[in-house]
C-alpha cells in the first residue's frame, strides 16, 4: 500500500481536513469516506433559507455545495459509504459491506446526529433536522396552517420555529428546562429572544417537557409534563445531538462526549496518550480551551471544522513523518443565528461566564441592537450582539481578543 | 494581480471575510461589505482564507 490518509466523514470537517492536508504538504493518497450520498454541503441554511424555500432537491443541493479549493487536488471521495468499525493500532477501517481500508493516518470527522426525544408513542410524523434530506422532508410538511410543535429551544429549535411561523404555520415551541438559547446567551438575552418569537405569534411553553406522544399510526399530538395536551400535525425534535463515535469503539478511547483530543487535535487514549497518526476535527472533537483554561469541550459551530482542520492536518502530517507537532493556535469560537431577520452573533465562550453585563442597547429588544459582555473573574471571555451592523461585531471580536487570557500549559 | 468578485445577491454581510483579509475586505458603518476587486498576489492566501470563512460562499476568484 502507498501512503494513505483516510478522512472519515464527508461534511465541512472532512472537506476542510482534506484541503488542509494538501496545504500541509501531504502528497500521498487522501480518501474521504462519507455516509451521505451528497458531496460536502453547508448546513446553516437548512434551518433558515432552505427550510423556507428549497426549490427542487437539485437546486437546494446546488445552492449548498461547497466549492473545492484549487490546490485540493487528487482527493478520492467515497460517498454513500458508511464506516462500521476501526482498528486504530492496526491502521484499518471496516466499511458497511465488509471491505477493509488501510491507512497511515486518520482524520475523525463524523460529526453529530440529532438526539431523539425519549417518550413513548408513534415514531411517524416526528422530524429532525441535520441533513439536506431532513430539511426537504420537513419543508414539505410545513404547509400554511399546519400545527407545528418544536421540541427544544436551542439554535436549531428556535430557527426552525421562526422559519415555520414565517411559512404560515401555527407554531408551539416547547422550551424544555432552559429558555430560548439560554445556555449560550444567558437569561437576559434569552428573554429577549423569547419576546422576538412570541411577538411573531409563536406559543412558547416554558419549563415543560414531552412525556408522551399521542396518535396511533402517526403522531397527532403530545402530552407535556404539566398535563397539557397539544395537537400537532408536525413535530420537530431539536433536543441536542450525539457524536457519531460508534465506529471507534474498542480502541480504548474516551468516547464519553465526542472524541477526546489534545490541543493539537490528536486523538487521545483513555489514559491520555496520543494515538499515533489519528486526529479529529469539527463538531466531534472535544479539545481543551486554551484561551480560558476551561476543561476540554466540543464546539458545535460552523467555524469549528475550519479552525480545527488547520491545526489537526499539520499535526497529522508531522506525526506520520515522525516529527513533533508545531505550536497550535488557540481558536476563538464564533457562532451566529438568525431569528426573523435579527442576526445574533456570538464570540468567545459566553456559556462559561459567571457574570453578564449590558455593553449597549437593551437585551429585552434584541432587534433594536444590543451587545452583552460575558465575564469570568472580571475578564471578558465572550460577547453576544444582536441586531447590530457587522462592523460592531468586528469591534466586539477585537475586545474579546484583547481581553484574552491565553493559558499555554 | 489577482481578481475576485463578491456575489451581492448571496452576500449576507457577515463580515467574516474582513477578519480573514482586512486589506481586501472591510465593513462600513452601516455594516455593508466593501472590497477590492483587484489585489496583489501576495494576498492570495489571505483571500483564500476569506473565501473559506464566508458562511454563504459568496466570494469568487476570477480567472
Ligand atoms: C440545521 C443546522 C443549522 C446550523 N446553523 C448554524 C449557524 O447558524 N451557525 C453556526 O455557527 N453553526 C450552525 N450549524 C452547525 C454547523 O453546521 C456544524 O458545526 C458543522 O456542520 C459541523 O461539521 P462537521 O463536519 O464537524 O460535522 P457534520 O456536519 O455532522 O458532518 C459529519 C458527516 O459525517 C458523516 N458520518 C457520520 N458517521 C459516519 C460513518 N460511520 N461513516 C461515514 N460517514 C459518517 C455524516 O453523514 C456527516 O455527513 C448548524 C447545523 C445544523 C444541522
Ligand atoms: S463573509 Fe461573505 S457574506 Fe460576509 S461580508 Fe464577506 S462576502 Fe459577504
Amino acid at each position: 500500500m502507498g501512503e494513505r490518509i483516510i478522512v472519515a466523514g464527508a461534511s465541512l470537517g472532512g472537506l476542510r481536513a482534506a484541503e488542509q492536508l494538501r496545504s500541509a504538504g501531504w502528497d500521498g493518497e487522501i480518501t474521504v469516506v462519507g455516509e451521505e450520498a451528497h458531496p460536502p454541503y453547508n448546513r446553516p441554511p437548512l434551518s433558515k433559507e432552505v427550510l423556507a424555500a428549497p426549490g427542487t432537491p437539485e437546486e437546494a443541493l446546488a445552492s449548498l455545495t461547497f466549492r473545492p479549493k484549487r490546490n485540493a487536488t487528487g482527493i478520492q471521495w467515497r460517498l454513500g459509504t458508511r464506516i462500521t468499525g476501526s482498528n486504530l493500532a492496526a491502521g484499518t477501517l471496516t466499511l458497511e459491506d465488509g471491505e477493509e481500508l488501510g491507512f497511515n493516518g486518520l482524520v475523525v470527522a463524523t460529526g453529530l446526529r440529532p438526539r431523539r426525544v425519549q417518550a413513548p408513542g408513534p415514531l411517524a410524523g416526528r422530524f429532525i433536522l441535520r441533513t439536506l434530506d431532513d430539511a426537504l422532508a420537513l419543508h414539505a410538511a410545513l404547509v400554511p396552517g399546519a400545527r407545528v410543535s418544536v421540541i427544544g429551544s436551542g439554535f436549531i429549535g428556535c430557527e426552525t420555529a421562526a422559519t415555520a411561523a414565517s411559512l404560515g404555520c401555527e407554531v408551539t415551541l416547547v422550551e424544555g428546562r432552559t429558555g430560548p438559547m439560554e445556555r449560550p446567551l444567558g437569561s437576559a438575552l434569552s428573554r429577549g429572544v423569547r419576546a422576538l418569537l412570541t411577538g411573531r405569534g409563536i406559543d412558547c411553553r416554558r419549563g415543560v417537557s414531552v412525556i408522551r406522544y399521542r396518535g396511533t399510526e402517526s403522531c397527532t399530538g403530545l402530552e407535556l409534563s404539566d398535563g397539557t395536551l397539544l395537537h400537532a400535525d408536525v413535530v420537530v425534535e431539536a433536543v441536542g445531538s450525539m457524536a457519531n463515535t460508534e465506529w471507534l469503539e474498542g480502541n480504548d478511547l474516551d468516547l464519553g462526549d465526542g472524541v477526546e483530543c489534545d490541543r493539537h487535535l490528536r486523538v487521545l487514549t483513555a489514559a491520555g496518550q496520543p494515538v499515533p497518526g489519528v486526529v479529529a476535527v469539527g463538531d466531534i472533537a472535544r479539545y481543551p480551551d486554551v484561551r480560558n483554561a476551561l476543561p476540554a469541550r466540543r464546539v458545535e459551530h460552523w467555524a469549528t471544522p475550519s479552525d480545527t482542520a488547520k491545526i489537526a492536518a499539520p499535526a497529522l502530517v508531522a506525526a506520520i513523518n515522525g516529527l513533533p507537532p508545531a505550536e497550535a493556535a488557540a481558536p476563538l469560537p464564533t457562532f451566529w443565528t438568525d431569528i426573523f431577520g435579527t442576526r445574533i452573533n456570538g464570540i468567545g465562550s459566553p456559556a462559561h461566564a459567571r457574570e453578564t453585563r449590558v455593553l449597549e442597547g437593551n437585551p429585552a429588544h434584541p432587534q433594536a441592537g444590543v451587545a452583552m459582555g460575558y465575564y469570568r473573574d472580571n475578564t471578558l471571555i465572550g460577547v453576544v450582539n444582536a441586531g447590530l451592523p457587522a462592523s460592531r461585531n468586528l469591534h466586539y471580536r477585537q475586545l474579546v481578543l484583547d481581553a484574552g487570557v491565553l493559558v499555554t500549559t | 494581480m489577482a481578481q475576485i468578485t463578491v456575489d451581492r445577491k448571496l452576500c449576507d454581510n457577515h463580515g467574516q471575510c474582513a477578519i480573514a483579509s482586512p486589506k481586501v475586505f472591510s465593513m462600513n458603518d452601516e455594516g455593508i461589505l466593501k472590497y477590492e476587486e483587484t489585489f496583489d498576489d501576495a494576498l492570495l492566501d489571505e483571500v483564500e482564507e476569506a473565501i473559506d470563512v464566508c458562511p454563504v460562499q459568496a466570494i469568487f476568484v476570477k480567472d
